[in-house]
């Protein structure tokens, strides 16, 4: 009997083992580490300093907006092009949702960097979009999107947008199709249907799809350094070159707390104001 | 099927008198569906009238086509051909959301964002009803559904029979000129769709609306229905109040799917004093008042006869009655009745229910020798 007690313990083990070693333990060296003095000459010692903290956020609080709102940025575009697709998908699919859903996921079958590189390509000053459109004279010779703040957003955009489809798409797809034929039962028109209805059930999912947008956006390097030329860092750059350049470890893991406690606030305001009952409701 | 933003819909107005005629008319409805490269006419030349306050079943197996029916009624399908009438009005192409008819959905569709209230209220503040009255009205049916304490759950929070009520509720409280109804009790386990049925039943007297009802369960249509609408393959196979239907089956199908009934192969031989003689099985002979309109002397026919209809005894049979030998092949004993199987011969059987009064025991064990007998007013030839 003992034996069936220990059962879900014992499956459970992995997953807790799995968590420890890799993200516990991280976590922890991170903290001890932000609270060092020293170079990487002469080695880091564990002084406690809390300075650290001060110092990144003086220096950078700029980049931290700035990712904050490049993130948020990327994820309102996320939603306003995510919905209709996802919607459309879960509605109008008819036989063919997995290969709509497969073409949503086909650009992750290319690497992450690769995909951000060639949009510098397509983007380039004189490339195949810009090229014809200023020898047309519809632009003017100086016009240029790389290397700008909306290239960057855009391209978080493009690179996250599967993440904010695929939830919402899970929620719309699971939804009784009776709920809507309901809403016109009792006398909604078809944009009373969407706002009263299907919007205020599928919005578990879009919650989801903020969560899996908003948070890598905000903490994404790629894009801003492939898109975004050298007036729009946002902090995952800063933190990569503490790191790989500077060898400043004490300062980019501060940094890094700093992220991380920006986000967790603002994902947890964010599910009160929404209601994170009220998501639970609706999945069960 | 396409809702459209520009009108609100036609909510009757306070104080008008319906006009006379039914509520609900249908005229050569067609429904087919396009499958692949097969179209499959679901719905194939339904003639209908529902009449006022009444309490109409659409009863039959799954694809029969009574939900298809429903939908058209309801607005959610358009019909390939004929006329949809509510009212007297021709509503064909109408959309749903302009159609003064409500439905109650088998999966109750309740908006599981919305308080209980709130689902209640959703259709009156569509129709821009004053606040005061939605909140009068809401409460008043919700006391009616008795959940007036649970207005402020969420579906979720409540069990699939108060939840069948809010969807009931939902649906009433609109006032429409009839309420649809698709299989609501389905999702039930048994007592509490007994319950409920003496409970729709009552809500349907006290409101007075018309109900049109979808179920597969003949027990169903036959405990709460005032008519009841057969249907098979897209069409109506019979159309009458439940005794009518069950003691009346105008069609084998009929027969065989309300209740059980016997259907026994015969010939029918000669008419002596007003009835027909049929002879069925080994030569033994039954006997009915009327044929059906074609056939004669010498037409194989079906009779049918309920299985409580059937005396069984040891002794040949005196009287005006069928009379046909036959050897018990089952016994079940079911408490209230006892069931028996009888091999009359020439490959059929009979089953015969007999009451357990007091004092009454096995009349025949397994293998003995009875006589079934029924009188000739309970059993109906049908064409073969």
């Amino acid at each position: 009997m003992s034996n069936r007690k220990f059962t879900p313990y014992v499956l459970v083990l992995p997953a807790w083992v799995w968590l420890a070693l890799f993200f516990v333990v991280p976590i922890g060296g991170m903290l001890s580490l932000s609270l060092t003095t020293g170079n990487v000459v002469t080695g880091f010692q564990q002084t406690f300093e809390v300075g650290n903290y001060a110092a990144a956020v003086s220096t950078y609080w700029e980049q931290i907006l700035r990712s904050l709102l490049y993130g948020a940025c990327a994820t309102l575009v996320c939603i306003a092009l995510g919905y209709p697709m996802a919607y459309w998908i879960a509605f109008r699919g008819g036989a063919h949702k997995s290969t709509y859903l497969l073409l949503i996921l086909l650009p992750f079958f290319v690497s992450f960097v690769l995909r951000t590189i060639s949009w510098r390509f397509f983007l380039s000053d004189n490339g195949v979009v810009l090229g014809p459109l200023k020898d047309l004279g519809l632009l003017p010779e100086g016009f240029a999107v790389l290397n700008s703040a909306p290239a960057v957003v855009l391209g978080l955009a493009y690179n996250f947008l599967p993440f904010m489809v695929l939830p919402i798409y899970a929620v719309l797809e699971r939804m009784d199709p009776y709920l809507v034929e309901a809403a016109h039962d009792l006398y909604a028109d078809r944009v009373q249907a969407f706002v009263r209805v299907i919007l205020p059930v599928s919005l578990p999912g879009v919650f989801a799809g903020v969560l899996m947008t908003f948070i890598p956006t905000s903490a994404d390097y790629v894009n801003a350094s492939v898109l975004g030329g050298t007036h729009n860092t946002m902090i995952g750059n800063v933190i990569q070159t503490q790191y790989l350049v500077n060898n400043n470890y004490p300062i980019a893991a501060s940094i890094t707390f700093v992220l991380m406690g920006l986000l967790l606030v603002g994902i947890f305001s964010y599910a009160r104001a929404l209601g994170t009952e009220r998501v639970m409701e609706v999945h069960a | 099927m396409a809702p459209t933003s520009t009108t609100q819909p036609e909510a009757p107005a306070a104080g008008t008198v319906p006009a006379a005629g039914p509520a609900i008319s249908l005229d050569g409805v067609v429904k087919s569906f396009r499958t692949g490269s097969e179209t499959v006419r679901a719905v194939d030349g339904v003639d209908l009238e529902i009449e006022r306050g009444e309490f109409f079943s659409l009863l039959g197996p799954s694809g029969c086509g009574k939900t298809t029916t429903m939908r058209m009624i309801a607005g959610f399908e358009d019909p390939t051909e004929g006329v949809v009438r509510l009212d007297g009005r021709d509503v064909t192409g109408v959309a749903a959301n302009h159609r003064d008819v409500n439905m109650v959905f088998q999966s109750y569709a309740l908006f599981p964002h919305m308080s209980v209230a709130d689902n209640v209220a959703f259709g009156l503040r569509r129709k821009r009803v004053p606040k005061a009255e939605i909140t009068r009205r809401v409460g008043r049916m919700l006391d009616l559904v008795e959940l007036g304490h649970r207005a402020k759950h969420r579906p979720s929070q409540l069990s699939g029979g108060q939840q069948q009520r809010v969807a009931l509720a939902r649906a009433l409280v609109n006032e429409p000129s009839a309420l649809l109804l698709d299989e609501p009790l389905g999702a039930l386990d048994l007592k509490l769709r007994q319950s409920m049925q003496v409970e729709l039943k009552r809500i349907q007297r006290e409101v007075g609306i018309t109900f049109v009802y979808v179920t597969h369960d003949q027990g169903e249509a036959l405990t709460m229905s005032d008519r009841i609408a057969v249907m098979n393959n897209g069409v109506v196979e019979q159309l009458g109040a439940p005794a009518e239907i069950y003691e009346r089956p105008a069609t084998r199908f009929v027969a065989d799917f309300i209740g059980t009934s016997n259907l026994v192969r015969g010939v029918v031989r000669t008419n002596a004093g007003g009835l027909w003689k049929v002879e069925v099985a080994d030569g033994a002979t039954a006997l009915v008042a009327e044929l059906p309109g074609s056939v004669t002397t010498g037409a194989h026919i079906h009779l049918t006869v309920r299985p409580e209809k059937v005396r069984i005894g040891t002794e040949q049979p005196e009287g005006e009655a069928s009379r046909v030998p036959g050897t018990v092949t089952e016994t079940v004993y079911m408490g209230a009745a006892t069931h028996y199987q009888v091999d009359i011969g020439g490959g059929e059987e009979v089953t015969v229910y007999q009451q357990n009064a007091s004092g009454s025991t096995l009349v025949a064990e397994r293998g003995e020798r009875v006589w079934l007998s029924w009188p000739p007013e309970h059993s109906y030839a049908l064409p073969s």
